[in-house]
């Protein structure tokens, strides 16, 4: 499934942050987005997931294909690993966690409720989510924050392992993952230069 | 969808859920009516039909401002939004799940209570029976105002403003059938008019909230 954006224009909070975005995200490639701090990165991925409409232009493809994973996680501290992994698998309507428990070393922690694991072990689960989505288009949102170096070579393995099987991902990332992707660097919203206003001459 | 509410459910019961929350309000509430009028038992046998429809009204409000809130805090909500489901029958399967842990217990202690409010026995029947048709509809709406002010800082006290004034309808029926089953008379038709209500809550308001949901993931 290709995503194939045109001409997209996102906006946050009223103002608009992105204009005229073309990209195409084939099969088995990843893409790295990257850009300064309240570029819109996040708007982006919320608007490709379909969580907020697109101000213009055209995205095809992330019809029921896009899985999500923004900043937080949707776990529930009093659920057990397993429990919320679980629940994610029969929302997607998959069967087997265990893939996705062994991909990011969750086995040991299987029984903890989520509220007891540290950050890092919560954004492992997390992110573990992802595989039971079946989902073949991943939009990620700063995955690797507060992963140590070990699991995040976990993630990028699991990555890896999605994009052979024909799967892709916008990773929206500042560390290098050792992923072969293409980066899409977003530059600032030129501002178009504000009319100037003369309200109060109108009634003089 | 059977998932999503066996988790709600799971999560109602586990330590902190706020099951039993609404329940032992409205055994207090209930308690306080008659240190509040005196001890007249005959006054106490008139109010009590009212004095239970609004103890139970108040406790479904309790427990609104967790309803969705909870999921929103932790993203739930979002990950919901782009799974599989329609927000139409996540709104409606957590409506459901409130209902049975808040409604269907306060169904099961009204006749309890209504011995202490001096309840007339043929009351007993009609209230149980008033409560399990309107509660449904009382569930219904407040998931409508916690879409409306999910992701609102102290959302609590504006979703109360914005709901008990939709529970209105719901309790001038609800009360009248138990009123009217307390004094023997016909109840057919304010019961009826309450279960249209419930009929028309559940059938239209599932896309008002989702309708209001989607707007306030944005």
């Amino acid at each position: 499934m290709t995503l194939t954006v045109t001409d997209l224009s996102i906006t946050r909070g009223g103002v608009p942050v992105l204009e005229g975005l073309d990209f195409e995200l084939e099969p088995g490639k990843a893409l790295i987005l990257r850009g300064p701090n309240g570029i819109g990165k996040t708007t982006l991925l919320r608007t490709l997931a379909g969580l907020q409409p697109p101000l213009a232009g055209t995205i095809a493809g992330a019809e029921d294909t896009v899985a999500y994973a923004g900043h937080s996680d949707g776990l529930k501290p009093t659920l057990s690993v397993v429990e919320n992994l679980r629940f994610w698998a029969s929302v997607f309507g998959a069967r087997d966690i265990q893939a996705a428990l062994d991909a990011y070393g969750l086995n040991d922690l299987a029984e903890r409720h989520a509220g007891n694991l540290s950050a890092g072990q919560k954004r492992r689960l997390g992110l573990s989510r992802l595989l039971v989505t079946g989902r073949p288009i991943w939009m990620l949102d700063e995955p690797t924050v507060s992963l140590d170096r070990n699991a995040v070579a976990m993630f990028a393995d699991a990555v890896r392992r999605h994009l052979g099987q024909g799967g892709s991902a916008l990773i929206a990332t500042h560390i290098d993952l050792g992923l072969d992707g293409e980066v899409l660097d977003v530059g600032p919203y030129k501002a178009k230069p504000q009319p100037i206003d003369d309200f109060d001459g109108g009634f003089l | 969808m059977i998932a999503l509410l066996k988790r709600d459910l799971t999560l109602a019961f586990r330590a902190g859920g706020g099951f039993g929350l609404g329940l032992a309000f409205f055994l207090i509430v209930t308690v306080l009516v008659p240190f509040s009028v005196g001890p007249q038992s005959s006054l106490l046998s008139t109010i009590a039909p009212g004095g239970l429809w609004l103890g139970a009204l108040l406790a479904c409000l309790l427990s609104l401002d967790r309803l969705l809130a909870l999921d929103w805090e932790d993203g739930s909500l979002d990950l919901l939004a782009t799974a599989p489901l329609p927000l139409e029958s996540v709104v409606t399967i957590k409506a459901l799940a409130h209902w049975i842990t808040t409604g269907l217990p306060l169904v099961l202690a009204a006749p309890v209570l209504g011995v202490l409010l001096n309840l007339p026995v043929p009351g007993f029947f009609w209230l149980v029976v008033s409560l399990a048709i309107g509660t449904p509809a009382l569930s219904v709406l407040g998931t409508f105002g916690a879409a409306l002010t999910v992701g609102l800082k102290r959302g609590g006290l504006l979703l109360s403003l914005l709901v008990l004034p939709l529970y209105v309808p719901t309790l001038i029926f609800g009360a009248e059938v138990a009123r009217r089953g307390a004094t023997g008379m016909e109840t057919a038709t304010p019961l009826l008019m309450l279960a249209g209500i419930t009929a028309a809550t559940i059938a239209l308001l599932p896309f008002a909230s989702a309708a209001v949901l989607r707007v306030n993931l944005r």
